[in-house]
């Protein structure tokens, strides 16, 4: 084996570079393939990952947030991977129960849903959500009552904004698992939610974890788009657009 | 239109141009989630059958979107050469795989028909044709493409250096794009998806990747993909990119999903034409992928096959430098599994290349799809000889977009399973550097300490 590197094994500088860096990186090589022990860091990240997918957010999460929970059209984890479309819509008992149970026509509608990583919600949702709810209030902007939706894509926005005439919605939605992290979460918004708003008219906050925008900064950054969001009526390329007529004066 | 094919045990008949079209698909989640694949596999091959006794004139005559509905289906339709289309118009589809696979078909050959066929047409025969003809016929085809080095040169294989952070971090992202120029990739472009798609992250980005490539002068491209709107003002306010990025979709509608259209392109192009850092001529870049269409519920009813086609047909427009599908990318209802993936990445780059364009692919997979790295490698060395570029992220783990394509290590051993080389000046480049000696890395590579910085 001649041309397995590093070279400079003890090299400070390599070992600064791969050990700051969240990608695999100074991983060396065997001749053009990677080393035994990172191929199999690797393929064992994976298996971990796939294993997350398949898992549920806790009942008990839920409660301790106090969110009202509720299911997308979706059966099973099955389901919701082949069927995007029953993840993005609710019954019509859902709706009616919605109407019946919580805020009519709130200034901002707070969604959780697990999306394609529950553990994403886990670790990110208790810190998140009081420092939203906290600075959407301090911006004097009404929230409507929190829902957690099982089985959820993103757009479920705009089926339950509609249901409940929310002037704008914010989903928090958890990632596809990564294989450096499955706690990745995305925060979308949109300003006047209907079935059928076009992903360009969405804004989009993601990466959301501990190793990448921690959920304290994004609740900062989610709360200041969602005042920008009510006050220039606007959501998506349509807010960058308000941004630029706004810069020019 | 009464459609029908005896082929199999019984008479079957289909309605329109567009549902053969559907139905003769390989077998893809996507397709049954729109609720337009076959029923059967038998109804799969009768489909098939009909669709290869099809002309190309029954295929220019009805496009899957209205010309008047869909601005992509005007760009395709009036691209058409008309003489070159008389002279083929009675081909069946049939007869166009057969002149395709023929030892005696030349790239000339081909691209002297090319003028007259539309992304239909194209389409249509992918569909008529089994793995080793996309990769027989994908392969033959020579499509190279000039920005600050060449691409797509006979005996040569470029790769996508793709440095992405979770953070924007400017600093991971020049030790990432040092580690993979350690492993010889990035001839294709180094191209970075950001986090937060605004003009000062874009133009940080810019500024960074041009600083590594001037300081080294390394004959490359870089390239940040946020949305064009994005990207053009950073370009005028003095942002150095080579190339502008946008993702496309096949229909009028899914562009409207990605937030641009015709007019919106046709501007970025003539900016880019004017104000991009590169030599050039080619430098637009684009990305796409089976089922993009259907995920905006922009489909039409038309299944992903025939849209992905459209995609080509639509960037031919702005003569790229280099396009490729983000084959995995989309998850398990659009391509369900392994087989699914490779086989959409076949038919993607085989398309690309028909319709002439610098054509890659994003070998890739999700968590949440039923694959492995096993079936990205495989597809790679399927499509070593056939695609301009691949892109590569160290290990093949992106911890940005969290997904996995192919790792930086895989560049040299596609070259060295194929005798091929990377484009020739980033290869001469790469000798001077002590990385690469007569197509082979030499010791020092691998190194990301070889570049200074950190």
């Amino acid at each position: 084996m001649t041309t397995t590197n590093p070279p400079n094994d003890h090299d400070d500088r390599l070992d600064r570079i791969a050990d700051r860096n969240p990608s695999r990186l100074g991983v060396g090589r065997a001749g053009s393939r990677p080393r035994t022990e990172t191929l199999l860091e690797f393929r064992s990240d994976h298996g971990i990952a796939r294993d997350a997918v398949q898992s549920h957010v806790s009942d008990a999460l839920v409660e301790e947030m106090g969110l009202f929970a509720v299911q997308t059209l979706v059966e099973d984890k099955d389901e919701y991977l082949a069927r995007p479309d029953k993840g993005r819509e609710i019954s019509a008992e859902t709706a009616e129960l919605l109407r019946e149970e919580c805020q009519q026509s709130p200034q901002v509608q707070l969604i959780v849903a697990d999306g394609l990583s529950s553990m994403a919600i886990e670790k990110n949702i208790p810190d998140l959500l009081p420092i939203l709810l906290d600075g959407l209030d301090q911006r004097g902007l009404d929230v409507g009552t929190p829902i957690f939706v099982t089985y959820g894509r993103v757009d479920v926005m705009d089926a339950i904004g509609e249901e409940l005439d929310a002037e704008s919605c914010l989903v928090l939605i958890g990632e596809r698992p990564g294989l450096a992290t499955a706690e990745s979460l995305s925060a979308y918004m949109v300003y006047g939610p209907e079935r059928g708003t076009p992903t360009a008219k969405k804004t989009v906050i993601s990466n959301i974890h501990a190793g990448g925008l921690p959920p304290v900064e994004a609740g900062a950054e989610i709360v200041d788009l969602i005042a920008e969001m009510c006050d220039k009526q606007a959501s998506g390329l349509d807010l960058t657009a308000a941004d630029r007529e706004f810069a020019k004066g | 239109m009464a459609i029908t094919s005896a082929i199999g045990r019984e008479r079957t008949t289909f309605d329109s141009v567009t549902e053969v079209l559907a139905k003769a698909n390989e077998r893809k989640t996507g397709d049954e989630l729109a609720g337009v694949a076959a029923r059967s596999d038998a109804e799969r091959v009768a489909a098939k059958d009909a669709l290869s006794q099809l002309t190309l004139e029954t295929l220019r005559e009805n496009p899957v979107v209205p010309y008047e509905d869909d601005e992509v289906t005007r760009v395709i339709q009036d691209t058409v050469r008309e003489p070159v289309y008389e002279r083929i118009r009675d081909w069946t589809v049939g007869e166009l795989r057969e002149f395709l696979v023929d030892s005696n078909t030349t790239d000339e050959d081909i691209s002297a028909i090319r003028p007259g066929l539309t992304s239909e047409m194209i389409a249509a025969v992918a569909k008529l044709m089994s793995d080793m003809d996309l990769v027989l016929v994908a392969s033959k085809l020579t499509v190279t493409a000039r920005c600050n080095n060449t691409i797509g040169e006979p005996g040569r294989l470029s790769f996508r250096l793709q440095p992405n952070d979770p953070a924007d971090d400017i600093d991971n992202i020049l030790d990432s794009t040092r580690e993979g120029l350690a492993y010889g990739v990035g001839d294709a472009v180094i191209g970075v998806n950001p986090v937060t798609d605004n003009v000062a992250t874009t133009t940080e980005i810019l500024e960074a990747t041009r600083g590594i490539i001037d300081e080294y002068e390394i004959p490359t491209q870089n390239c940040c993909l946020s949305h064009v709107t994005t990207q053009m003002d950073a370009i005028r306010e003095g942002a150095p990119a080579d190339l502008i990025f946008q993702s496309l979709a096949g229909t009028e509608a899914g562009n409207d999903e990605f937030g641009v259209d015709v007019e919106m392109l046709d501007e970025a192009y003539e900016l880019g034409k004017k104000r991009c850092s590169s030599a050039g001529p080619n430098i637009m870049y684009f990305e796409t992928g089976q089922g993009s269409e259907l995920s905006g519920d922009a489909h039409h009813d038309v299944d992903q096959v025939t849209l992905e086609a459209r995609c080509y047909g639509l960037a031919k427009r702005y003569d790229p430098f280099i396009v490729n599908t983000v084959v995995g990318f989309i998850g398990p209802e659009y391509l369900y599994d392994g087989k699914q993936v490779i086989r959409a990445g076949l038919e993607d780059v085989f398309m690309g290349k028909l319709h002439g364009i610098s054509m890659g692919i994003d070998a890739c997979y999700t968590n949440h799809i039923q694959a492995d790295q096993n079936d990205i490698e495989r597809l790679a060395m399927l499509l070593a000889t056939a695609a301009n570029y691949f892109i590569t992220v160290p290990m093949g783990d992106d911890v940005m977009l969290n997904y996995q394509s192919n790792s930086y290590h895989d560049a040299a051993s596609l070259w060295e399973l194929h005798d091929l080389r990377p484009a020739a000046a980033f290869e001469e480049w790469l000798e001077e550097m002590g990385i690469m000696h007569e197509g082979r890395l030499t010791e020092k590579a691998g190194d990301p300490t070889l570049f200074a910085g950190g």
